[in-house]
């Protein structure tokens, strides 16, 4: 039996109810979660690298954008309890890339301009369940929202959806990555509501 | 991350409030009592749990003002559509209950190892800094620089003009207004403001920015300009989640 609270009537009850997870209220606008400075790299030093199968592979900028792309419309659910339905993304899914590699392995760990980690079990990130997007809601990803390109697994918290990431590491154990270490959960699955160790 | 790792569920407690400051015409601070409260580290936040009689919930973050060790508080600003922040502030008072878990978050925490420490906060972005400044023993260089709007938005007036000189240095920027004979900044922050309060890079500061998204940023940017390594700067911004 919950703690009532004496005179709380709350605003919510908008909004969906199969589409927000526990916890988790809508927002209009996008709020900004960060550790540190935003990172701003240029274009053309820009690369994104999957390490970890048979051999490095390596994109520049212009040879991302040349590979395939979905537009995709999900909503997105931050561990700080702003959810935000029907946003819209442009990017190269993590499937389209990984066709290009050759690997054996479940886990991967994904890494960003400014030290970010975050790790993932692969089977999170293939058929269909993330990008590597670099546009949103039909213009270029901004840096403070992780531009110029971003990672997108909408259905764990976004901070799993890894800001400036250069890359994604595969390797065959999972082990925590930067916010994983510093008490969020492992796995960080909004319906379950995974916000932190032990939950 | 070594310190006070939690490993089991971080699980809900009843928490009470127990007394209450009015900061500002729109910030209070609540004193609270929660069985079971293990304690925290400066700069860590707590989840608040508020139901209402048909079951209906709403959770929400909230910085922890006071010091390790010291009776609990949060310190709350009542956002404009908010949805618990009007309940904290207008609604509570002593006796009423709620939820909290915590406390949450490894990074954005400060132990003093000896280096200098800047602090940077935006409007109620102080919070968090208020704990470390609350918690410093006085053997670290610790230096405030506390940006708000007019004199009558800053939190913890008085006490940090008694703190001022005796472990911190404080130093405000007024964006909006200032009262006349203000000796203080009356800019946003930008990067001459920031060389100018901030010590040099070589001296190896901790940073911690707290503030609107638009703050952190500015700050930010300014001292990375400086010569700060980004990875000695951490932030924590404020979005509106009411």
């Amino acid at each position: 039996m919950p703690l009532i609270s004496r005179g709380f009537q709350g605003r919510g009850r908008e909004g969906p109810a199969d589409r927000i997870p526990p916890g988790q209220h809508l927002v209009d606008d996008f709020p900004v979660l960060s550790a540190g400075p935003t990172p701003h790299t240029p274009l053309e030093e820009w690369t994104f690298t999957i390490e970890g199968g048979a051999e490095p592979v390596r994109w520049t900028w212009d040879e991302f954008q040349a590979l395939p792309s979905d537009g995709v419309t999900v909503d997105i659910h931050c561990v700080t309890k702003w959810s935000k339905l029907d946003t819209f993304w442009e990017g190269v899914s993590v499937d389209t890339l990984l066709e290009h590699v050759d690997y054996d392995s479940e886990y991967l760990l994904a890494y960003s301009d400014g030290g970010y980690t975050t790790n993932l079990p692969l089977e999170h990130v293939t058929d269909g369940k993330a990008w590597v997007a670099y546009s949103y809601g039909g213009e270029p990803l901004e840096p403070e929202h992780g531009g110029p390109a971003r990672l997108l697994v909408p259905h764990l918290y976004f901070w799993k959806s890894a800001k400036w990431v250069r890359g994604l590491r595969l390797r065959d154990e999972d082990g925590p990555g930067f916010w994983e270490s510093n008490g969020y959960h492992i796995l960080g699955d909004p319906w379950l509501e995974q916000r932190y160790w032990g939950d | 991350m070594a310190g006070t790792a939690v490993l089991g569920r971080l699980t809900w407690l009843a928490a009470e409030i127990v007394g209450s400051v009015d900061e500002t015409a729109r910030v209070r601070t609540l004193l609270l009592e929660a069985d079971g409260w293990e304690g925290h580290r400066a700069g860590q936040h707590l989840d608040v749990r508020l139901t209402a009689d048909d079951g209906y919930q709403a959770e929400r973050s909230y910085s922890i003002a006071s010091a390790p060790g010291e009776q609990l508080t949060i310190t709350v600003e009542q956002l404009p559509n908010g949805e618990v922040s009007p309940w904290l502030v207008e609604v509570a008072g002593d006796g009423d209950r709620f939820e909290l878990r915590g406390p949450i978050g490894g990074y954005f925490v400060w132990e003093d190892d000896g280096r200098p420490v800047l602090l940077i906060g935006g409007g109620s972005g102080v919070v968090p800094l208020m704990s470390m400044i609350r918690s410093a023993s006085g053997s670290a260089r610790m230096r405030l620089l506390y940006s708000s709007r007019t004199l009558d938005d800053v939190i913890y007036r008085e006490e940090l003009m008694e703190r001022d000189g005796n472990g911190v240095e404080v130093v405000y920027t007024l964006t909006r207004a200032q009262p006349p004979g203000w000796t203080g900044y009356s800019r946003r922050i930008d990067i001459d403001l920031l060389r100018q309060v901030a010590w040099p890079a070589s001296d190896q500061p901790h940073v911690f920015i707290c503030g609107s998204t638009r703050f952190v940023d500015a700050a930010a940017d300014g001292l990375v300009a400086l010569g700060y390594p980004p990875r000695s700067i951490r932030t924590e911004r404020f979005g509106a989640t009411g």
